[in-house]
């Protein structure tokens, strides 16, 4: 059973074909060895995982703000009907209190599956993730741990959130040791991560893509499948820059690089999917052959986790480089109502980047 | 500056006399004095009834009764007459019309397209908006939730500033930036204007020490400001209420503690999500009388406010007001209020606020028909001219983007040419990199 593989403590693969190594494109589909998949978009891949998950362990709870109904997103519809309200339940509005509460549900060996409303409303329970959740193994020395816990919550920009619906607070995140951070950035990617992250023994936080919870349709396989944390994608091969990035970003630099293809620039693009532990090697092995990086994120360019990329690259391929590592990211603003457009990194801006680092 | 600055040897009474509104309340009727005064507070006479059937058994003729005005209780939704005077009657009214008709144009404008992001319309809840604020001086300060377009209005902020702050221009109260959910006006005192739940209440907390400290340590004797907090029934679950209603109880700070409870938290219930639904206990659990009022009643939730803005004046401390009020639209203007009761819904569209007040003032021969058609047409026009208003209004400029992120924007730091950003030419522009 799924909960089986997590005894041997490494990341498992369920079904090797669907998630090899390398990969060409998002929407690529292994139909010969897979089962016919059909269509989903974002939200009904992630219902589908909670399904799953809720199906497979009996010990798994959802909980959070209005996830009784299904959520202002509708990734928790169907939950509470089938599994009945002791497993999927409201809680009162204290993100805090959610968080702090599945922290405990976890060290008592329960998968506490906590979503947060926004990701914006994620800085209350802050606290209890870095101070309680991320150290529990440790403090305790392996008495307890909190490995349960999964904590789920809607980020990025949507068009129209402004201040407080529309951070990326992934970097707070990323410098905890002790929690995983996990963002995909499609369906499938979002059901199998999600599915990992759930059973995986560490708490990981999930932060979900919501301007692609409707827009992003592929085909989502429907039975359980798990894809592996701390394993980067390389879904687009290229030859004289390398791009990273993940969750909603990627389809704007995606439309970046396929605009630099016609301009002669040869991209090569990875999802780096686990944000922490994150994937150096394979970032390295594609630094090695192009010899330029670009990173770009939604969240402000200080302090966002594409610094931390930078200075690991730099120091490991410091003599390969033949341009500056380059970041194309938010300002160093609040997330402006208005000025979204003017804030966040456009396709265009990333363009620019590329081009400017290929002349270097 | 020690706790026996703000110490009154008044302050053990209430909590004496305020323990027993916790106990049981089937038999007595508890009272409560305001300290250093002789108002008397009556509670809810409640039944005995469990906290799941409270809402059809809750008793609405809730009132607050001073001993000056001599009322008397009795059954009918109004108690006695002329508690208003006509040109009383005629600002709440033209002020409860403002809101309503104003949120009504904002979901129009938003259908169409010239509104985007979170709109949290307050319709049904404007006699509570109404009934506070007007009481209030400018220096006062009220500090609001996601749903603040009503608050600011009530508060004096001109509709055509809070429709093109809606828009996002620059004419708007806060030049664009903040939108619906974040109306600030230094001008009026309103200080926001809140997106997250309870993260308003410290900061009301805080304002309210000021008034305090500037009235009893710098010796500003008419410093008698008064700060008013509004959150809704799902924040009274949250632990930053719980640490404020402490706090402010410690200190004695000049803040009025005032619960929209309108019963839905998107689509929590509220009897659902609390372990005691009843929000006006929790004020006496940590020193402070706790109220409850029928918040669509205009008079009766002015009277309340009298008293408690009045107590906060005289320096005796905060209080925990409790509004049973009900927001006839969604959520927001995304929320497709599937979850609620139809039932519900039209048990309090019986008891809109707007059309109580009317039906009061025919009554008691304060206005006529005429007159009060005449406010809503005016109502009506200014509301317009505010949508001509902000639709004629310009866009931020693109170097308004960096304004504001430090006092200085020296604060942005040395750019790679070793020079300040600011002084980039582009930095204005928002075509720098910062």
């Amino acid at each position: 059973m799924a909960t089986g593989l997590t005894r041997f403590g490494r990341r498992m693969r369920w079904v090797p074909s669907v998630c090899n190594g390398r990969q060409f494109s998002t929407s690529f589909c292994d139909k010969d060895h897979n089962p016919p998949a059909k269509s989903f978009n974002l939200y009904t891949a992630i219902n589908q995982a909670l399904h799953i998950a809720l199906e497979t362990d009996s010990r798994a709870y959802v909980f959070g703000e209005d996830v009784g109904f299904g959520g202002v997103f509708r990734c928790t519809t169907g939950l509470a009907d089938r599994f009945g309200k002791t497993r999927v339940f409201n809680t009162p509005l204290c993100e805090q209190g959610i968080v702090g509460f599945a922290i405990g549900l976890a060290a008592m060996g329960n998968r506490a599956i906590a979503e947060i409303q926004f990701a914006d409303y994620i800085f209350p329970a802050f606290d209890q993730l870095v101070n309680e959740a991320a150290k529990f193994r440790y403090r305790s020395g392996n008495q307890f741990n909190c490995g349960g816990l999964t904590v789920r919550a809607p980020y990025g920009a949507v068009g129209h959130g402004a201040l407080y619906h529309s951070q990326s607070p992934e970097a707070f995140f990323c410098h905890v040791p002790g929690l995983k951070v996990v963002i995909p950035r499609s369906p499938r990617e979002a059901k199998g991560l999600l599915l990992s992250s759930i059973r995986d023994p560490n708490p990981v936080v999930f932060f979900e893509p919501k301007w692609l919870y409707r827009l992003s349709v592929e085909e989502v396989p429907e039975h359980d499948y798990m894809l592996p944390l701390s394993e980067a994608q390389v879904i687009r091969e290229g030859s004289d820059i390398t791009l990273v990035g993940w969750g909603a970003q990627l389809s704007i630099i995606e439309q970046a690089c396929i605009d630099a293809e016609k301009e002669g620039i040869s991209c090569e693009l990875i999802d780096l999917k686990t944000l922490i532990p994150w994937d150096k090697e394979t970032v390295e092995a594609s630094v090695r052959k192009t010899g330029r990086l670009l990173i770009s994120h939604e969240a402000p360019v200080t302090g966002g986790f594409g610094a931390e990329i930078a200075a690991s690259i730099v120091e490991r391929c410091f003599l390969r480089l033949e341009a500056p590592v380059a970041r194309v990211c938010g300002l160093d603003t609040p997330f402006p109502l208005v000025f979204e457009p003017l804030y966040m990194p456009t396709k265009n801006k990333v363009l620019d980047s590329i081009k400017s680092t290929v002349n270097y | 500056m020690s706790s026996s600055t703000f110490f009154s040897s008044s302050s053990i009474n209430t909590i004496k006399s305020s323990c027993f509104t916790t106990e049981n309340h089937s038999s007595i009727i508890p009272t409560s004095s305001f300290l250093g005064s002789t108002h008397k507070l009556r509670f809810n006479p409640l039944t005995a009834n469990s906290p799941t059937r409270f809402i059809k058994n809750r008793q609405t003729h809730i009132v607050a009764v001073s001993d000056v005005k001599q009322k008397q209780l009795k059954s009918t939704p109004f108690v006695g007459n002329l508690l208003i005077t006509k040109e009383e009657g005629l600002e709440l009214y033209e002020d409860m019309i403002l809101g309503r008709t104003f949120e009504d144009m904002c979901a129009q404008m938003y259908y169409r397209g010239k509104m985007f992001g979170f709109v949290h319309l307050y319709n049904g809840q404007e006699a509570v908006s109404t009934g506070f604020i007007k009481l209030l001086k400018q220096q006062d300060c009220v500090v609001s939730t996601y749903r603040d377009h009503v608050h600011a209005l009530s508060k004096g902020v001109p509709a055509r500033e809070v429709m093109s702050e809606l828009f996002g221009k620059t004419t708007g109260c806060v030049r664009g930036q903040g939108g619906s959910m974040h109306m600030f006006s230094k001008e009026h005192n309103l200080i926001g204007g809140f997106a997250f739940i309870g993260e308003g209440i410290p900061i009301a907390t805080g304002t309210a020490f000021t008034s305090k400290y500037n009235r009893d340590v710098l010796k500003q004797a008419d410093c008698d400001h008064v700060t008013l907090a509004f959150f809704g029934d799902g924040t009274c679950n949250n632990g930053q209420f719980f640490e404020c209603l402490n706090m402010a109880a410690l200190w004695k700070l000049p803040i009025v503690f005032v619960v929209e409870n309108n019963l839905w938290a998107i689509g929590m219930s509220h009897e659902r999500a609390t372990s005691d639904p009843e929000i006006w206990k929790k004020g006496p659990a940590f020193g402070m009388p706790g109220v409850h009022v029928d918040g669509m009643d205009v008079l009766k939730v002015r009277e309340v406010a009298k008293e408690a803005v009045e107590r906060a004046r005289r320096g005796d401390g905060p209080t925990l007001i409790e509004c049973e009020t009900y927001r006839f639209r969604g959520h927001s203007l995304a929320d497709p209020d599937e979850l609620r009761d139809p039932s519900e819904k039209a048990h309090y569209a019986a008891r809109d606020p707007i059309t109580a007040l009317k039906k009061y003032m025919i009554e008691n021969k304060l206005a006529n028909e005429g007159e009060l058609k005449a406010i809503e047409k005016k109502i009506d026009e200014l509301v317009e001219e505010a949508v001509e208003f902000a639709d004629a209004s310009p866009h931020p400029d693109r170097s308004q983007l960096l304004q504001n992120v430090f006092a200085d924007p020296k604060g942005f730091g040395i750019g790679p040419d070793g020079r300040y950003r600011c002084e980039d030419p582009k930095f204005t522009q928002g075509t720098a990199h910062v």
